[in-house]
């Protein structure tokens, strides 16, 4: 399944319900202000571990609007709207998080 | 028309936003047009189907009642999340007793309420051909 | 805006304020699409407001069929029955008399 998540986990609940839920072929990709979520350092180390997986996405353009290209993680791979595309293709059914 | 297992996730409390009753309108749409459908409530979505709700002091509809024809929709299957209630100090006997009645036995009530792990949730979701959130 | 004995009504003839329904307005709604309204229609029309009161919500016709045969009988818990009472459909045209917003999910 691909997992979408749209709002900074500073402010909602949304990524973590999404990681409450997740089982282990699903991946994450983050929108909106779901991108606040990919930032360095941030304090939260399951979604670090998936990361680590290579199975969390973040859209460029709304990391690119935000400002925060330079201060995404390393293991975090950034895809365009073609990219999001592709995710829905490959993982089926998509859940959004809000 | 070809049959879709749809599974609607409800996150938000009732009243506070719209959330809550856009769902159960769109839910008994789809149901109208007999597709299976069942629904999860998980975090704040569990306040929707809590008993004893009386929105009659903020002058809105109490659209609670409204989850009792769940059943008659051919709705019969309600997931709720056992951590969410557990974090919130609720337990299953503060939901609203929800039913469905089983034609082929009489119209015996069943209840509709199915109280999961989110690990089972995890799995519920896997199995489905659409899920939305609301 | 329209009004049926004072009652104000939408562009398809369903009551604005549900608060203003009477039986005279059934009557004369059913009138004015050539309907006499027999028993058996208040049962469908009385059933629909119960289940308005209970559940906050119009049902769906296929909802309404087979409450209504659970009710009054399997003979009535059809389709053909329900149209032969009314004819625009015992949804939207039962709903408009008895005084309800058109069923969710009636196209």
């Amino acid at each position: 399944m691909l997992h979408t998540v749209n709002k900074s986990s500073f402010e909602r609940n949304s990524l973590q319900s999404c990681l409450n839920t997740i089982d282990d072929s699903s991946v994450i990709l983050l929108i909106e202000d779901g991108v606040i979520s990919a930032a360095k350092n941030t304090k939260s180390p399951m979604l670090a571990d998936l990361a680590a997986q290579g199975r969390v996405f973040a859209l460029q353009g709304d990391v690119e609007a935000r400002g925060i290209s330079s201060k995404v993680a390393d293991n975090i791979k950034l895809v365009d709207y073609a990219g999001f595309v592709d995710l829905v293709v490959e993982h089926g059914t998509a859940v959004s998080w809000l | 028309m070809a049959t879709k297992k749809f599974m609607y996730l409800n996150r938000k409390a009732p009243y506070g936003t719209v959330y809550a009753l856009e769902s159960l309108e769109v839910v008994l749409i789809a149901a109208a047009f007999e597709q299976d459908v069942s629904l999860a409530f998980i975090d704040d979505g569990v306040y929707q189907i809590v008993e004893g709700q009386n929105p009659e002091g903020i002058g809105m509809k109490n659209f609670s009642k409204t989850y009792h024809a769940l059943g008659d929709y051919d709705i019969k299957q309600l997931f709720v999340s056992a951590e969410s209630l557990e974090e919130r100090g609720l337990s299953i006997d503060d939901l609203m007793p929800l039913v469905w009645e089983d034609e082929d036995e009489d119209w015996a009530e069943k209840p509709s309420i199915q109280v999961v792990s989110n690990a089972e949730l995890t799995k519920l979701m896997s199995d489905q051909d659409v899920c939305l959130s609301f | 805006m329209a009004d049926i004995l004072g009652a104000e009504v939408d562009e398809e003839g369903f009551l604005v304020d549900l608060k203003d329904w009477t039986k005279e307005i059934a009557v004369e709604m059913a009138k004015g699409d050539d309907i006499d309204l027999s028993v058996e229609h208040w049962d469908v029309i009385n059933f629909l407001r119960d289940y308005f009161e209970e559940y906050q919500i119009a049902p769906a016709v296929r909802v309404l069929t087979k409450a209504i045969g659970k009710q009054f009988g399997k003979e009535k818990g059809n389709s053909k029955y329900l149209y032969s009472l009314f004819p625009y459909g015992p949804g939207k045209q039962g709903c408009r008399f008895a005084g309800l917003p058109k069923p969710t999910g009636c196209i």
